[in-house]
């Protein structure tokens, strides 16, 4: 009993402390935005990692699920609501939840791991020591470009997502269910809100920042060798995966309540 | 600058986890000389160095560079301090997604505002200065572990740092390469005066280019002086390491 109080309070204590680090680190990662202009080749080659690289694979994605929450609302609500609801429910739902999360845990996968993975390479072979030994801050150089670029190209490509899934979803709901265009435009004018596009985007911000921080984070503090990046890149994906899904709850209450 | 001593090690602790690497070192980095730091291996040499640019912080006990204690140094004094270091590491340490051109002139692209035909001048100087002309454009997994070496030690000296470090600068080199690199050690101490930190298990090297040498043997430095007092002091350690029999 005595060995699992001692356990949990090990495992408790290590808890805070990286919660802590990752304090630390955020903290450096703003005071290292007053050298952004010596930072700017960076962020731009991150921002075009991050967003053009993405591209496809968000596209491919955002459709399939437009396609599918078009015929999960129309079969939820055909009972119930004539059908120009339809249009409007989905794109609702698209904006307000499916493209934010959606996107923020592919990117996870996709941009979190590469990033911790690839930082997490650059510090077991001194890399990162060679730049600090450089004058130049691994921080500033390596994480803030990344993180800046999560923040600004997730909210475009979640953008991007909205429009695909909007589109697939209609043609979905044309093809298969017979719903007029007309139809689903009235109910999308009906019912669509300017603020709910903002509420998508403050949460995609949030995610695309906290992805590629927890990316960078991780492969900032990797030890030992190739299993450590692979640790590294595991913890990054999991961890912000499940911060995405946690957050957009507190998020979604903060703001629509 | 005006301390005595260019880089000075007090009672200096520093363990991992359990295992407790210096042991309370002390030595001595005079000005203007090239010091070398004999040892086997995993005795902390390159902890040793890494204290020097603050990557390590000492646990115990004060690091002095440049009359700067590290452990107080604030950051902007750091960054500083940092751009008149040089440092070659063991590994190489080249940025793997740049090219030996890039590699060389990141320094200069993010502290200087030398223009870009400058910087092409300067990255060709250093590349050339170490048999490395020509492989500007190559990416440093296309280069051998020596030719990683040499182009590491082109990118540490392209800043025309005050100080350099050289963390095993020979290891993997050729006879005639590694007389190459002891000549270029030994040309940038003459021409531009710097103060050097030369580690290594090359003895012939050492014995080249030393004007002062430190033996580290169990987290402390057992002998250290210029390189002919340390060989007629008969130190039993040092004869040891000498006949590769410390063990
Ligand atoms: N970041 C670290 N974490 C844990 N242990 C470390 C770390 N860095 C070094 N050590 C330990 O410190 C000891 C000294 O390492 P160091 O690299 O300084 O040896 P060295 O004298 O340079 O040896 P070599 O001649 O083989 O390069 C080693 O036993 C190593 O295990
Ligand atoms: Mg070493």
């Amino acid at each position: 009993m005595g060995k699992l109080f001692a356990f949990l309070g090990g495992q408790l204590a290590a808890f805070f402390i990286q919660v802590f680090q990752m304090f630390c680190y955020g903290v450096r990662c703003v005071t290292e935005m007053r050298h952004l202009y010596l930072y700017r080749h960076q962020i731009i080659e991150q921002c075009y990692a991050v967003g053009v690289s993405s591209l496809p694979l968000v596209c491919l994605i955002s459709a399939f699920s437009g396609m599918a929450i078009a015929i999960q609302t129309a079969y939820q609500m055909e009972e119930y609501v004539p059908d120009y609801m339809v249009g409007a429910l989905m794109v609702r739902s698209v904006i307000l939840v499916l493209s934010p999360i959606l996107l923020g845990l592919v990117l996870s996968g996709r941009v979190g791991a590469g990033v911790a993975s690839e930082l997490g390479t650059m510090k077991v072979s001194e890399q990162v020591d060679a730049l600090a030994s450089m004058a130049v801050d691994p921080v500033g150089y390596l994480m803030l470009p990344r993180m800046l670029a999560g923040a600004i190209m997730v909210p475009i490509l979640v953008i991007y997502s909205f429009l695909v899934a909007i589109i697939c979803g209609f043609a979905m709901s044309m093809i298969k269910m017979a719903i007029t265009p007309t139809e689903l435009v009235k109910g999308m004018k009906l019912y669509f809100e300017v603020y709910d596009v903002f509420v998508g985007l403050v949460k995609s911000v949030v995610y695309g920042g906290l992805l590629t921080f927890m990316g960078s984070y991780k492969g900032l503090c990797t030890a030992g060798g190739a299993q450590g990046v692979g640790r590294a890149a595991t913890a990054a994906v999991v961890i912000s995966s499940a911060l995405v899904l946690i957050l957009d709850y507190f998020l979604t209450h903060a703001l629509l309540y | 600058m005006a301390t005595e001593t260019a880089i000075e090690f007090v009672e200096v602790f520093k363990s991992f986890d359990a295992q407790s690497v210096l042991k309370g070192l002390d030595l001595r980095i005079p000005w203007s000389e090239i010091t070398t730091i004999l040892g086997p291996s995993g005795c902390g040499k390159s902890v040793t160095l890494k204290h020097v640019i603050g990557i390590e912080r000492a646990d115990v006990g004060k690091v002095v560079v440049a009359g700067y204690d590290m452990a107080r140094i604030r950051h902007g004094e750091l960054i500083e301090l940092r751009k008149r270091i040089g440092v070659l590491f063991q590994s190489s340490a080249l940025f793997d997604s740049m090219t030996v051109k890039e590699n060389v002139a990141f320094g200069l692209r993010m502290h200087t505002r030398m223009s870009e035909e400058e910087i092409a001048e300067r990255v060709h100087v250093c590349l050339d200065a170490v048999r490395l002309a020509g492989t500007e454009a190559k990416m440093p997994v296309e280069l051998s572990g020596g030719m990683r070496k040499r182009a590491a030690l082109a990118r540490a000296i392209a800043m025309e740092p005050d100080f350099i470090l050289y963390d095993e600068p020979t290891t993997g080199l050729d006879p005639n390469t590694s007389s190459v690199v002891g000549d270029y050690i030994l040309k940038l101490q003459s021409e531009l005066n710097v103060t050097s930190v030369v580690v290594t298990h090359d003895m012939p090297l050492a014995r080249r280019v030393s004007d002062r040498v430190a033996l580290l043997y169990d987290g402390k430095a057992v002998v250290q002086g210029a390189m002919e007092d340390v060989e007629a002091a008969n130190n039993e350690v040092f004869e040891l390491f000498v006949q590769g029999r410390l063990g």
